[in-house]
């Protein structure tokens, strides 16, 4: 880089005024794909389940606080508002653990070629809907 | 690479890659989370029937549970996995995101130092339900 002014992408334009200068759309016009929508996912539901470990740690503070705090935690889980949560992290975890098998069997070195791609894509899509909902009927027909 | 130099030399293979790359440094980092990542696949789906064992519970219904050491051992070890995952995760996500280096470390110490207490809360809770 010769000139500094280039990092920050300003400029003067022909009448002198200093301009930001114009780049490129990327994200604006690159077509969506399995590849780059599911690798976004997996950093989207791995930055969420974070969310979820730390309500974890505070639910298990709950249960050893005492009776009281963990009624008042199952509670808040118990309304409709806690369900939606619950199968938000329900679907955000068993999206993250395919995709996250799919990442281990590339660093095996295994699925790089493209129609193995989509098709293993198109497997952590079903593995994650399928477990989700599996889970969710057991847990609605036990509870 | 460096291992090749003097092929009669015993390195591992770890022993060749560490120190490889532009940054000098990583290689632990990214072994580090696929080590957790490994270890997150069994204990995930025992969480999975953790949870749905304890639907509904109540606080005595949690303590015998965790008095049982298989459950008591296998949330600590999910535990230290999650919360070391998470972090690992959690560091590359921001050294992506946030560009000014000095606002970089501050996030990245105070991510970190989240983590910690909430990872230590969680063993904490546990250990307090099983003994």
């Amino acid at each position: 880089m010769q000139d500094i002014r280039d990092a920050s992408m300003r400029g003067r334009n022909t009448e002198g005024r200093m301009v930001a200068r114009p780049l490129s759309p990327h994200l604006q016009v690159y077509k969506p794909q399995m590849s780059s929508t599911l690798s976004i996912f997996h950093r989207i539901t791995g930055v969420f389940l974070g969310l979820g470990a730390l309500l974890l740690s505070l639910w298990l503070a709950c249960a050893a606080a005492s009776a009281a705090a963990f009624a008042f935690a199952q509670g808040l889980v118990d309304t409709i508002f806690g369900m939606i949560v619950l199968f938000g992290f329900t679907v955000a975890l068993f999206y993250h653990f395919a995709n996250g098998i799919r990442h281990l069997a590339w660093d095996a070195g295994y699925g790089f070629e493209l129609p193995e791609m989509y098709r293993t894509g198109y497997a952590v899509i079903a593995a994650c809907v399928g477990l989700s909902v599996l889970v969710w009927i057991i847990g609605l027909v036990i509870g | 690479m460096s291992g090749t130099k003097n092929p009669g030399m015993m390195r591992t293979f770890l022993g060749r890659a560490r120190g490889s790359g532009s940054a000098r440094a990583g290689l632990d980092h990214w072994r580090a989370q696929r080590l957790t990542a490994i270890a997150l696949l069994p204990l995930t789906i025992y969480f999975v029937i953790s949870v749905l064992v304890l639907l509904g519970a109540d606080q005595a219904t949690m303590i015998a549970y965790m008095h049982k050491p298989w459950n008591a051992v296998l949330f600590l070890s999910l535990i230290a996995s999650l919360f070391y995952h998470l972090h690992l995760g959690l560091q590359v996500v921001i050294e992506d995101y946030v560009q000014d280096s000095v606002r970089r470390v501050g996030t990245l110490l105070a991510m970190r130092g989240l983590v910690i207490l909430f990872g230590v809360l969680a063993g904490y809770a546990v250990l307090k339900l099983a003994i």
